[in-house]
Order: C-alpha cells, then sequence, then structure tokens
C-alpha cells in the first residue's frame, strides 16, 4: 500500500518528505509552556528520541536596534533594558561603556563601584530565574517560588533606587542616573548577606536529589571545540572546562580590583552548567560584598559635560552649567566620529555593543552581540540522539532570552 | 426489592461522598502546596477559599465543549467516561466501616464485600489504562499522542509493581476480601509492619498509577504541554479531572485498608478513620509533589523493571516461604 502511495506521487512531490515515515515531525513552540518565551522547535522525533531539531527564531523581532539608531545616545539607553529583560542593568552597561569608549571619558570611582554592584545584582537576578525555571522543568514546581521570593528581594532593591522594577535604565553613558543612598546600601548589604544562605536552600532541594542529578547528567553534551566553533559563551563555554569570562580577560570598571573566581565544571552537560551557575551566585555575592565594602564617596557622573549634564548647584554661578544642560537635553550627546565595542559578562555570556557615531546626536549604527543568540545555535548538537524530556532540560540550561536572541 | 434498593442506596450514598470529597481534595492539595511554596493558595471564595472547587466545577460546566476536528468523535466521548466509570467502580470494594445493623437487617459499610476483593482492584484499576490510550490517540494531536504512549507503558509496568506488593498481602493474610484481610488487622497487627517492603512497592506503584509527581510523564506539561487531555476542555476535562482524584483516593483508601488497618481505630466510627489515614496519603502526595522533580521515560521504565521487580518477586518469595513454614508448623 505504502509503495503503491509514493509511485503515484506526481514528480513535483517527490523532493518533499516521503508520505508515511517513522518519524515524528513536531512543533514545539512558539507557544509552548517550557520553550522559555516564543522560541520554535521543529522537531523530528523517533518515538521519545531526537532525531533533528531546528530551532526557528524571530516571533520576537522587535527591531530594536534600528528603534535605537532612530532615537539620540541617551534615548537608546531604555531600549538596552528591553533587549534582554533579564539582565537589564548589565546591557545598560555594556551599552553606556561603549559611548563611553566614543567619548573616551573618565568615570567617577563611586560610579565604577557601584556598577559592578549593580551588575553583579543583575547577574544573580538572572541565574535566580535561571535556577526556578529550569528546575520547573524538569518538574521541580517549589524551587521556583523560593528562587522568586529572593528575586522579590532584588526588585524591590532596584525599585528603591532606579523607581523601576525590570526596566531601570540606571547606568547611563557617563556614570549612573543618579547616587545610592546610605539607607539603600544598608539595605543592599542585608539582602546580599543572606543570599548564601538561600542558595544553600537551593542546593539542598536540587544538588543531591538523586531523581535531579540522574534528569541533569550526561545529557546536553556541548564540548569545548563544539562550543567555541559556535561562538558559544558564558556559563556554556564554562561548564565545558573553559574559564573563559570577560571580567578577567578583558576587565572593565575596575573588575581586576576584586577577588572571585571563574567556576568552571569538566562535565560539559546541563548538570555542569547548574554547578556553574550555582557557583557563578556565590561568586557574584562575594563580589558585592567587596564592592559594598569598598564603595568610595564622590560624584557618580563624569565631569566631562559634553556627556552628563552638570549638577543644578552650578547653574546658580555658571554660565556654561547652563549652556551645557540645555546643549545636552535639546540635542543631545555628539559622540566624537568613529566606532566602539565593549563587551561585558553577561549572566549569559559575552554581551557587546558595538557602536558607530558619525558626530551627529543620533547613532549611525547600534548593533548588539546578543549570547542567546550565539548560545542557541549550538541546540541542535547539544539535544540530538537524546529524548524529549532532555530537550526540555537543554533549552533551560542554554537560558536563552528570546528578546535578545531576536531583538 | 429490598435486595436492589438497600445496594443502589449505598452506592449512591458512596459516589455522593466521592464527588463531594473529590473537590476538596483540589482544595486541601492547593492550599498544602501553596503552604510548601510561599504562597497563599486559593483562600478568596468562601471561608478559607473552601467554595473555590465549587467555582472551579460550575467553570469548567459552563466552558464550550471543544472536540478537534481531525479527532475520532466516538473514541474521544468515550474516553473520559471510561476514566470517571474505571475510577468509581474501583472503589465499590472498599470497606469504609464494620458492619452495621439497621431495623434488623445487617448491612455492611461497603458496596459489594467480594471474595476477590483484591482481584477485582487489580482488573478494574487496569481499565484505567484505556482511557488515558484512546483519549490520547482519539484527540488526532501528536502531544495527546505521546502521552498515551507514555501512560500505556507506565501504567503497564506499575500494574506490575503494584500486583506483586498486593500479593504478598494477599499471601500473607490468605484472603482476597478486603473486610478480612481488615479484621485480621484489627484483631492483630498492622500489614504495614508484616510487609514493609510491600508497603513501599505499593506506594511507589500507587504514585505512578495515578499519574502523580514524580511519575507524572502522561501529562507532563513542560514537555508534553498537558500529554493526553491536551486537546479537551469544559466538562470532558473535568471528567479526567475527578478520575486522576478519584483515583487518589482509592490507591490511598487501599494502602489504608492494606496496610494501616482500614477503619479499624479506636473512639471514632470507621468511616472517619478511614479518612484520616486517607488524607495521610493524600499529604504525601501532594509533599512527594512539591518536592520532586519528574523522572524521565528511561529511567521510570529501568526503575520499574531493574529495581523494583527483583524486589518484588523476592519479597514475594521470602513470604511464600515463611508463610508456608508456618503453615507447616
Amino acid at each position: 500500500m505504502s509503495r503503491q502511495v509514493s509511485s503515484s506521487l506526481p514528480a513535483a512531490n517527490s523532493t518533499k518528505a516521503p508520505l508515511i515515515s517513522n518519524t515524528l515531525h513536531i512543533n514545539m513552540g512558539p507557544q509552548h509552556p517550557s520553550t522559555h518565551g516564543v522560541l520554535r522547535l521543529e522537531l523530528e522525533l523517533d518515538g521519545e528520541v531526537v532525531v533533528s531539531c531546528k530551532p526557528v527564531i524571530g516571533y520576537l523581532h522587535t527591531g530594536i536596534e534600528k528603534t535605537m539608531e532612530a532615537r539620540n545616545w541617551m534615548h537608546a539607553v531604555p531600549c538596552t533594558d528591553r533587549i534582554d529583560y533579564l539582565n537589564p542593568l548589565g546591557n545598560n552597561l555594556a551599552f553606556a561603556l561603549s559611548v563611553e569608549a566614543l567619548f573616551a571619558c573618565q568615570i567617577p570611582e563611586r560610579a565604577q563601584v557601584g556598577r559592578v554592584l549593580l551588575a553583579e545584582l543583575t547577574r544573580i537576578n538572572s541565574h535566580l530565574v535561571w535556577v526556578g525555571t529550569g528546575a520547573m522543568d524538569l518538574g521541580a514546581l517549589t524551587i521556583f517560588f523560593y528562587c522568586m521570593r529572593e528575586r522579590e528581594g532584588i526588585l524591590d532593591l532596584f525599585e528603591e533606587l532606579t523607581g523601576q522594577r525590570m526596566m531601570t535604565s540606571f547606568i547611563r553613558p557617563g556614570g549612573l542616573a543618579d547616587d545610592m543612598s546610605p539607607e539603600w546600601l544598608t539595605r543592599c548589604k542585608l539582602f546580599v548577606d543572606s543570599m548564601p544562605g538561600y542558595i544553600d536552600e537551593y542546593e539542598a532541594l536540587l544538588s543531591k536529589n538523586p531523581i535531579f542529578l540522574e534528569r541533569m547528567s550526561g545529557i546536553g553534551i556541548l564540548r569545548a571545540g563544539d562550543a567555541i566553533a559556535l561562538g558559544v559563551s558564558g556559563p556554556l563555554l564554562r561548564a565545558a572546562g573553559i574559564a573563559h569570562d570577560v571580567r578577567k580577560v578583558h576587565p572593565y570598571c575596575g573588575y581586576e580590583n576584586y577577588t572571585f573566581d571563574v567556576p568552571t565544571s569538566q562535565t560539559a552537560d546541563c548538570l555542569g552548567r547548574y554547578h556553574v551557575r550555582i557557583a557563578e551566585m556565590r561568586e557574584s555575592v562575594k563580589i558585592c560584598q567587596q564592592a559594598l565594602r569598598i564603595m568610595p564617596s564622590g560624584p557618580v557622573r563624569t565631569s566631562n559635560r559634553k556627556v552628563m549634564p552638570p549638577p543644578r548647584s552650578e547653574f546658580q554661578h555658571s554660565m556654561e552649567a547652563l549652556i551645557h544642560h540645555f546643549k545636552l537635553y535639546t540635542e543631545g550627546q555628539r559622540p566624537p566620529i568613529g566606532e566602539a565595542y565593549v563587551a561585558v559578562e553577561s549572566p549569559r555570556g559575552e554581551l557587546g555593543f558595538y557602536v558607530v557615531s558619525d558626530g551627529s546626536s543620533k547613532p549611525v549604527r547600534i548593533h548588539e552581540r546578543g549570547p542567546s543568540f550565539a548560545n542557541l545555535q549550538a541546540i541542535e548538537l547539544m539535544c540530538k540522539g537524546g529524548l524529549l524530556a532532555d530537550l526540555v532540560a537543554v533549552i533551560a540550561s542554554i537560558d536563552p532570552i528570546m528578546g535578545e536572541v531576536d531583538r | 426489592m429490598q435486595d436492589l434498593v438497600v445496594p443502589m442506596l449505598r452506592t449512591i450514598a458512596v459516589i455522593a461522598v466521592l464527588m463531594t470529597l473529590m473537590p476538596y481534595m483540589t482544595w486541601f492539595e492547593r492550599r498544602v502546596l501553596a503552604a510548601m511554596q510561599v504562597r497563599h493558595g486559593p483562600n478568596r471564595v468562601g471561608w478559607q477559599g473552601l467554595l473555590q472547587p465549587l467555582a472551579d466545577g460550575l467553570k469548567l460546566l459552563f466552558k464550550e465543549d471543544l472536540t478537534p476536528s481531525n479527532s475520532d468523535r466516538w473514541l474521544y466521548r468515550l474516553a473520559p467516561a471510561i476514566a470517571l466509570f474505571a475510577a468509581l467502580a474501583s472503589f465499590a470494594v472498599i470497606p469504609f466501616g464494620p458492619t452495621v445493623e439497621i431495623q434488623g437487617t445487617m448491612v455492611p459499610m461497603c458496596i459489594a464485600d467480594l471474595d476477590i476483593g483484591v482481584l477485582y482492584l487489580l482488573g478494574v484499576s487496569s481499565l484505567g489504562v484505556y482511557a488515558l490510550v484512546l483519549g490520547g490517540w482519539a484527540s488526532g494531536s501528536k502531544y495527546s499522542l505521546m502521552g498515551a504512549l507514555r501512560a500505556a507503558a507506565q501504567v503497564v509496568s506499575y500494574e506490575l509493581i503494584l500486583g506483586l506488593a498486593l500479593i504478598a498481602v494477599v499471601l500473607t493474610v490468605g484472603d482476597t476480601k478486603l473486610s478480612t484481610i481488615v479484621q485480621q488487622q484489627h484483631d492483630g497487627v498492622w500489614l504495614v509492619f508484616l510487609q514493609p517492603v510491600a508497603f513501599v512497592l505499593y506506594l511507589i506503584a500507587a504514585c505512578a498509577e495515578t499519574n502523580r509527581a514524580p511519575f507524572d510523564l502522561p501529562e507532563a506539561e513542560t514537555e508534553l504541554v498537558a500529554g493526553y487531555h491536551t486537546e479537551y476542555s469544559g466538562m470532558r476535562f473535568a471528567m479526567y479531572f475527578i478520575a486522576e482524584y478519584i483515583n487518589m483516593l482509592v490507591v490511598s483508601s487501599l494502602a489504608a485498608t492494606l496496610f494501616l488497618g482500614g477503619f479499624s481505630g479506636p473512639f471514632w466510627p470507621g468511616p472517619w478513620w478511614l479518612i484520616l489515614k486517607l488524607m495521610v496519603f493524600m499529604f504525601l502526595f501532594v509533599w512527594l509533589r512539591a518536592t520532586l522533580p519528574r523522572l524521565r521515560y528511561d529511567q521510570l521504565m529501568r526503575l520499574s523493571w531493574n529495581k523494583l521487580l527483583p524486589i518484588g518477586l523476592l519479597n514475594l518469595a521470602v513470604t511464600a516461604v515463611i508463610v508456608v513454614y508456618r503453615s507447616g508448623k
């Protein structure tokens, strides 16, 4: 019967897949509970085994880079929050560093330390969401609520400091939007000091759970060679045994002055990525504690008046201050002609902004090197030959943010 | 006439109790789960959210009943009915109290105290898998089909473990009649102390039989959306849902009956003791769900065939030897 069907097919159809096959083609996403946003996977399954997996992206394409080019430099900052909505301050930071590279301006010490503090808080925030949703994908529901509880603490801190819980836009070219009050720093210290206890709690639920260990170990293998060839960075690369961290190799914001380790794992599987991320949270806590300890006093904005407006107190006695203020708020910043690329270590890997200026107040080109996009390419390699249930864990272990993949 | 009326009244009473108990199981589960997950759970509809199950039931009743266009309509409609039937029918042999005398007639507190009670339970609970397989197949959806396949493999494997645990109990007691099993425990010692291995095996198999965490693969929402009942909506979905909870009640009350002395206990009448013991198991189900991740398909199979099956067989052999040795004395 099957032979008859295939032989009676018109010639034009012969290039298509045969009508009767032993594999099941299934469309996972873009509306699916565990594809972490609007990722769509075209799967070919042989029973429960994944034969092929083709990611289809673009469902969250917003043209956000083009949107940024249509605004002036300062107005592009809020767009950066929205690219990777779990790492808003890290994105702000990468963009701010790129624009500052164009200006070649000096950032005061307090702003540098504040940036490190905020970036590390954001990293904890992002990894908390990862641990929670990753465990939930495996069916461990409760850990998600525990992680959200601590994330709430971080979001409350952000809200108090910036007025926004997620879309903070607080790190701007030229420094920070505002100073950090002593009360906020105290509350921040309280939270940071309580964090290791909470991480112990997550580890108590997961790290020794035999079901969790069996589910996570040996699946989604991505070896160092493949990872480098695919441009994979962040925890995925470090779980493959390569201690590559932008904070160590190309330090920014004075990261070279902090003592912290770059956790790695040799297993190159999902369990390794879990261990790397948990250890990274602990390292971030250490960095936050150091930042809070050394927090210097002083301004949080650069004294370069072409980048940041002068403080209001200067208006009373300085004509130049008024002129600078007026120029910045009517035209915006005008970086010198040139191009710059500065990368930071986002929770997902190397995140960089490539910016081009023609000397006007609008950027000519802004391109983001999003780690999620590069990391997501490895999915087929990681899940081929595995089971459908593993695929869910693999997607979680990549930790893709579709806003960053599609941009 | 009386022969017909009394059993019918008993059946209606039991179904009424079950259908009242079942919604409150969902409430109980949600509140306990919420307490474990630093949440509040339903607490708005009625005092402490006690009317929430009613509101949910009404909502489902008024939902549109969708039938996918490429489904097998007849089977699609039949499957949830099988699920509910199998779940309710299992309850027929569970004794929930000692025989009482009403107006001169002896009325057993049980719908049918069959001599082959344990065998009947095994048979009827196997019927439940048809509901999952047929429902998943008839939906005409790939996710449902995969859920159905998982369900079939899982239930068949764990039915075996369940059987081994039950046979060990039957061997120890020497009868398959559930009221005798309860009576023996009432007179002697609870079977959980005589058959601890069978008790653990039974608990694991019961979790798998009812598709509860960590064995909830057939409806693993992170992989299969909702598994075999992905396409179901409204009351048909509710029937699967009710069946699942009644199955939980069945395996819990069976666990109480076989291992914890069933309805026997001091001070209170029998049914209260059964409900109390049943709640212990319900709490255990919720606790497991809150704590454990889901097993993977191959790990589930390996657990059943490579670990539980040898343990069950060994336990059975040891039990048989002891029983023969003691009867020979």
